[in-house]
Formats: structure tokens, sequence, C-alpha cells
């Protein structure tokens, strides 16, 4: 029988920095809600960078979710395979992260040993700067269109998920319950009490313009602005 | 323009071009460095300035305590584990709760697997390429290098031509495919780089062996943290229980991965012995000419000490990485460091972009205060683009930490000297070893090349300590004692209606310090005093300079428009950066830019 492929499912980012968190929101979100095979690996890569290699050379399938600065208008969901990932992850410094694992890819080709099939689920940022917050709702609302595209795309790829009859306990989550989204954002402190902006320079840089437009949100009802090159 | 002495004896003068070098990144040590430079390209005037705001004490504010560590492992990449292991250690100072023997050797082998991942990750893949060069590893002669490589470490396996050919060939490939990943944006033609093609190629080898290598470290830390990437960590101990007669890779540490764990440790202290120090000796051959970079570590230095033997005993005699400080050189006398005293950790603010209530001047961790209060208004170009800081204004978001008054330097190099002054067996042992090999007087140690290799060297007795911590957690288990953690005051509802404490660790890069007030079961007050807080701070009120700035002072710059120089001593500190330099006439018009990162973009 043939071995099955190795598949690794990575969120990336910081969830200290509102929308930065999206990566690590979107894997604990899916792990919550669906249950994978042995041959899946569901990750919070934080920030981790070089840390990360030897999951990422160790996947013949890897999947990211991240927050991407693409200059489209916030909360837009963008799908990229294979070798433009780089490129994408490392296109603005918007987060530095991302320039840390634009190297670990590149780490792993230098060792011989880059993931056959790569998926990056990207979601533009409405906010970065409001240290302590949790994702916009315009980018908490793109959490499941990222999941089904990814599980879209995983499926073509042979891999199948199964939604749980009822989705983990926060205890159990990905991320630990110390920090589940539900409390993270509930146990905030008061502005008062913790300064949220960042530098005004950031602030002001063009960069972070990216203004936050609140309106009603719908879970599954939004505009998905997927990549369509190829077969999609 | 101006000439002025510091009190902590540096002459300043920022007449000259001024050198701006932008660096930018999420983990610890965001910075930015400007420096003035002489006709002769010397160093004569040194800024450092964190250059985003770390608010990460207030957003703990009214959580649960034990949950800090949680919050503080995200603050970076990197130092995960030392921030949470600092976090659970303030809380149990706070609250008076002692841990088991078993956790405090658990907690203590994963601490020192901490400092040697990072010190081999740091050096190989942060570091390194300041002193190699990868585009001259090309012209290297295989078989030459092979000769290098057993001449080098001669138990070290991977040393024929063969390998190094196909090393040399993957590379070239590598290199050629236009990409370069994490070799581009080097000055790859710079002067400054002094190794033959051979050492080159050595080290590029072991940089790829390094890379390979150090995954394997990162599963001890995986197996007793229950989880990658960020592993567990738990107020009254650690979170895995030990249940030897268990099978497979749940439910708790048994035969299997301690067995795992122990080949892991034995594997690591082969790889140090092996690859790591010979290619610091190696490296260091050719750059023993090159002793800038010393700054303040011949005269002031400072460490909090860490590792306790015996848990639950923080004091000076149990810890056995050393505590103490040393002032204005005095190496006869090695001061008691007390962290609760408000009389000696104290913060300063004059300089940095916060403000304390009611004129206070230095404050306390424990009654510290983080309100920001930015404003770059004497300082040159626009507030979105600063060209030049006005150091004599504030200049950064990192404050002054200061040790009776004194700036001090963190990090391995402050330890080992600390660790010499005091006679600690095994590091004197190693530094006169290194010492005589590279026939160099003890002086050579106060240097960018000195920081280097201590951190090489805590690296090989970190490793050797680990093993120590394994056979004492396994014969306490053989003896009995299967006990993880602490849950008597897990509670709440039995702690004091307030409390104080404070956590220490020997960070990688340096001392670091968490302290916490607890009020009504809830966080309400948290301040970190990290270790680039120590070596990055800015200006104090009586005008002493940090000690980056320090040790930038008098370096030689080959080519201002590539300060190479100015970026290994600031990586010697394992900043953990990523910069955008930016070099400045002396008119502030913009030379040319360069972009480099920890591992080179």
């Amino acid at each position: 029988m043939e071995t099955p492929s190795s598949v690794l499912i990575l969120g990336i980012g910081n969830i200290l920095w509102a929308d930065e968190g999206f990566g690590v929101r979107a894997v604990e979100t899916l792990h919550r809600h669906y249950e994978f095979a042995a041959n899946v690996t569901l990750m919070d890569g934080g920030t981790q960078g070089t840390y990360l290699l030897q999951h990422i050379e160790a996947a013949d399938i890897l999947v990211i979710f991240d927050a991407i600065d693409y200059n489209l208008s916030p909360g837009t969901l963008k799908l990229i395979e294979g070798d433009d990932v780089p490129s994408y992850m490392g296109a603005k410094k918007m987060s530095l992260h991302q320039t840390g694992f634009q190297e670990v890819l590149a780490m792993a080709e230098l060792l011989g040993r880059s993931p056959r099939a790569l998926l990056l689920v990207g979601v533009q940022p409405a906010q970065l700067e409001d240290y302590g917050g949790s994702l916009r709702p315009a980018t908490k609302a793109r959490i499941k269109p990222a999941m089904d595209a990814a599980l879209v795309w995983l499926a073509e790829h042979d891999i199948h998920a199964a939604a749980r009859q009822q989705p983990l306990p926060e205890s159990e989550s990905i991320v630990g319950s110390e920090i589940v989204m539900a409390r993270y954002e509930a146990e905030r402190p008061p502005p008062d009490q913790a300064c949220r902006i960042g530098d005004e320079r950031v602030l002001a840089s063009d960069a972070f313009e990216v203004a936050y437009r609140p309106h009603k949100v719908g879970s599954d009802t939004l505009d998905v602005d997927v990549d369509y090159r190829g077969k999609y | 323009m101006s000439i002025i002495t510091t009190p902590n004896g540096y002459t300043l003068n920022n007449s000259g071009k001024r050198v701006v070098i932008d660096p930018v990144t999420r983990i610890e040590g965001h910075m930015r460095a400007e420096v003035n430079i002489d006709k002769n390209n010397i160093i004569t005037n040194a800024v450092s300035s964190g250059t985003i705001w770390r608010g990460l004490e207030v957003i703990l504010k009214g959580r649960d305590p034990r949950d800090a560590w949680a919050f503080v492992q995200r603050i970076c990449g990197v130092c995960t584990g030392t921030h949470a292991l600092t976090s659970v250690r303030s809380v149990e100072d706070a609250l008076g709760i002692n841990i088991p023997e078993n956790a405090n050797s658990i907690r203590n082998i994963m601490q020192l697997s901490l400092q040697v991942h990072d010190h081999l990750v740091h050096f190989y893949h942060l570091h390194a390429l300041d002193w190699v060069n990868p585009v001259n590893a090309l012209k290297a002669d295989p078989r030459a290098t092979s000769v290098l490589q057993q001449k080098t470490s001669p138990s070290h396996p991977n040393s024929s031509p063969g390998y190094f050919r196909d090393v040399q060939n993957r590379l070239k490939k590598f290199i050629e495919s236009g990409q370069l990943g994490p070799f581009k944006n080097g000055y790859w033609s710079n002067p400054a780089y002094l190794l033959p093609p051979e050492a080159d190629l050595m080290a590029v080898t072991h940089y790829l062996e390094a890379l390979d290598f150090q995954k394997e470290i990162m599963k001890t830390r995986t197996i007793f943290g229950g989880k990658d990437t960020h592993p567990n960590w738990t107020v009254g101990g650690v979170p895995c229980p030990i249940n030897m007669d268990g099978v497979g890779g749940v439910g708790g540490l048994n035969m299997v991965n301690m067995n795992q764990v122990h080949q892991i440790l034995q594997d690591t202290k082969t790889f140090v012995e092996n690859v790591y120090i010979p290619d610091i000796l190696a490296i260091a051959k050719f750059y023993k000419g090159w002793t800038y970079g010393g700054g303040l570590s011949s005269q002031n230095v400072l460490a909090y000490g860490d590792i306790p033997d015996k848990a639950n005993d923080y004091s000076a005699s149990n810890l056995m990485m050393p505590r103490g400080a040393i002032i204005n050189g005095n190496f006869n006398e090695i001061h008691e460091v007390d962290l609760r005293n408000p009389d000696e950790i104290q913060e300063f603010v004059p300089h940095s972009w916060y403000k304390y209530p009611n004129g206070a001047k230095g404050l306390h961790p424990w009654d510290g205060v983080t309100d920001p209060d930015f404003n770059v208004s004497s300082a040159k170009g626009s507030q979105q683009n600063i060209e030049e800081l006005d150091e004599n204004a504030s200049y950064s978001w990192i404050k002054a930490p200061r040790w009776r008054g004194h700036a001090m330097e963190v990090g391995p190099l402050a330890r080992y000297v600390i660790g010499y002054a005091q006679g600690h067996e095994y590091w004197t042992e190693q530094i006169d070893k290194i010492l005589t090999d590279l026939d160099v007087p003890l002086e050579a140690l106060f240097s960018t090349l000195g920081r280097t290799a201590t951190r090489a060297l805590e690296a090989q007795w970190a490793a050797d300590q680990q093993l120590y911590f394994f056979d004492k957690l396994m014969t306490n288990i053989k003896n009995g004692d299967s006990s993880t953690h602490n849950g008597e005051l897990w509670d709440p509802a039995d702690w004091p209606s307030e409390a104080k404490g404070v956590g220490f660790t020997e960070a990688p890069r340096g001392a670091l310090g968490h302290w916490i007030r607890i009020k009504d079961t809830k966080i309400e007050n948290y301040q970190c005093v990290v270790p680039t807080t120590w070596n990055g701070s800015p200006r104090d009120e009586e005008g002493n300079i940090g000690a980056f700035e320090a040790s930038l002072m008098h370096t030689k710059v080959e080519r201002a428009e590539e300060p190479v120089e100015i970026l290994r001593t600031l990586h010697s500190f394992d900043p953990c950066l990523a910069c955008s330099t930016h070099v400045m006439t002396e008119e502030g018009e913009e030379l040319t830019t360069v972009t480099t990162s920890p591992v080179g973009s």
C-alpha cells in the first residue's frame, strides 16, 4: 500500500496584533470543527520562523493560513498556489514574520525538501495596529470561507476532512485554553488601562493605511475573491 | 554639532557623517541604530533606538495570573519558552508556590535546550554570515576543504572531498538560480570578510548541517511541553505527568520518549563539540586582529543567574549560572544582585517615548509605569520618515534600565565574565582553553568575537548540564517520585487579596525578569525587563550610553555604505534583527539602501 502523503495545515502570525492573528485563528477554528486522518497535522505556527522548518520539510502537502497585504480591500480572501507563494509572502514588509517565513521556505528548498504541493490562503487584513485586539469582523467573517477554500483544495489532493458532530470545547483548542479566541476577546482590559496603539510612524505609513469599514457581516454570504488561475 | 564625554567614559562626537541603520522586526529587539563616522571611518557617536511600541505589560492587566505565560510567549518568535518560564516563576514567587524536584529538572532541561538551540541557530543562521562569505565558498577547492575539516575537527564524520563538492554544487545551483534565499543582500565583495574560500565552504556546509540538526533539539521541548510549536507551561510545576509504564506518544512521559530525549541530548552535545566549537575557533583565528565591539563588557556586566540545582531555591549559591554585578571594571568585587530591592534595578525614561507620573525618575519594575508619550519633533525629517533621530531628546521605545544607576551589559559574555571572576570551574577552564588555542590575552574576550565565542562555550556547557538534569530526573523517578505538579494553591480562592512576585531567568540573550502584582486574583501590574532593554537601552538621566551604543564606539567601518561591521557587532548580542539600512551623507542625503535580516534578507 502506498504511504499516505504527509499534510501540514499551518496558521501563522501574531495573535496579539489584531488581524495579524488571522492564520492562527483560522487553524484554531478548523481544528475545533473538523477531524482529519492521522497523516494530517494542524499547527499553530505563531511567529516561529526557523523553528517551523522541520515541519515544512516533513510535509508533502502544505496549506498556510496567513494575513497578507495584497493591496486589496480589507477582508479579501486570495488563494495562491505553488511557486508563487514565496513571492507573495515577502511582497510587502507589512508583517515581518512573513519575511521570516519566506526564508524558511527558501531554507527547505536549499535542503532539497520542499513540499510538492503548496497553498497559501491569505486574507487582506483590516486592522493590525490594535495591540491586544482580536480579528476585525470583516476578517473574522473570512475564517469560514478560508477554511472551505482550503478543504476544497485538499479534497482535490485526495485529503478529506470530516465535520465534527460537536465542535471541540475551548479547553482542547490548538492554541491553548488560555488564549482561545473567545476568552482572549472577553478578558481584554479596557483602553484606558491598556494603550492599544503602535508607533505613530507605523500608523502613518502607507503599508498600514488599510481603513476598516464596519459593515454587516453574515458568515456565509460575503464575497470571496478567489484567484481562479488554473483550475480555479 | 557637539562633543560630550559621558559619565561612563565615552567621548561622543556627532559632527561626522551620519549612518542610519533601521531594522524593523516583530521579534524581540525592534531597533534602529545611527552612528556618526569621522574622516577615517571611525565611529564617534552611536544611537540605538527601539522603534516599535511593546506594550505587552498593559494587555495583561485584569487577566488571570495563571494565563500570563501563554501571552508572554507570543511576544517573540525566538525565546517563547524562556518568557513562559519567567512568567510562571513570577506567579509562584508571588503566591509562595513550591514546585516538585522533577518539575525543576524538566524546566531546567527545557531552558538549557533553548539555550543550545538558540545559540546554535543564532550563530549559524543569524550571525555567521557577518563573518562567512558564501559566494567566496564557490571558489574553494573541495579537497583542501576536506583537509581543513579533518584538521579542525577530526571526529566529525562529514569530511570527504566528495561531500564538500556536493555541497558546493548545491550552493552553486542555488546561487545561480538567482534567488540566493538566505544569502541575498550580503556585502559579499566587502574587504571586511577575511576567510579563505575553504573556510567559507566549511562554514557554509555547517550552516546546512546545523539547519538540519537544530530541528532535533526542538523535540525535547515538544516532548516535555506536550505540543509543538508552543509548549505548555503551568504555574506549580510542569503539565506533563510521568507514567513510565505507559506506551505511545501521548499520556505523559514514558520510557520511549525519555529514551528519545536522552538520545537528542547526547547528539546535541556531540554536534556542539564536533562542529560549533571547532568552527568558532577556526573562524576566530582569521579575525583575531578585529578587536572591536567590547563596549561595556570590560566595565559593567550583570547577570541574575539561573538553573537552580535544587528546586525552589533561587539563592545565588544554588544557581548553576552565576548571579552578580561587576561595575567600573573592578573584577575583584562581585556585587550581590537583589531583584526586589527598589534601589537596585530601576528604569529611566528621559530619552524614551514614555512618561512617568509626578516627575518620577527611576522606577523599580514593581512600581513600573508603561505610559507612551511619542514625540519626535526635534528629529530630522518627517514623523513618517525620520531621517535622523535627536539623541538629546526622546529617541526610543526602549526604557533605560540601570543597576544602581549604571548602564550594564547582559548576555553570554556578561555571564562568562562574571563566572570567570567568580572562579566558575567549568567556565574558567573553557575560557582559558580557548584563549590558549587562539593565543590571545584575556582582554581579547572583551570584543564582538568574545561575545560570539562565549555563546558557543555556553552552548557546550548547557548541552552538558542537560544530561546532568536528565540523570537527576531519572534517578528521582526510579526512587519513586513521579510528581510534576503542585496544585495546592491552584485555586484563586486560596490566594491572598494582594501579592507581588518576581520571576527571573537567564534567557539566551541575557538577564530576563518579570515583576508581577496580583490584586483580588487578577493581574494588577506586570512589567518585563528583557535583555534587549538592558543592551539596547538609550541614554539615561546622567547621559550614560547603553551596551549597544558603547559596543559600536571606535569601530572602523571599511565601507560606510556597507556597514557590515556594525551589523556584526549588533548581531553578536543576538537581538534578532531584520534591518533596512539607509546610509546618509553628511547633509542627510540618502546614499543607498540595503536590506538585511537575521538570515540575510
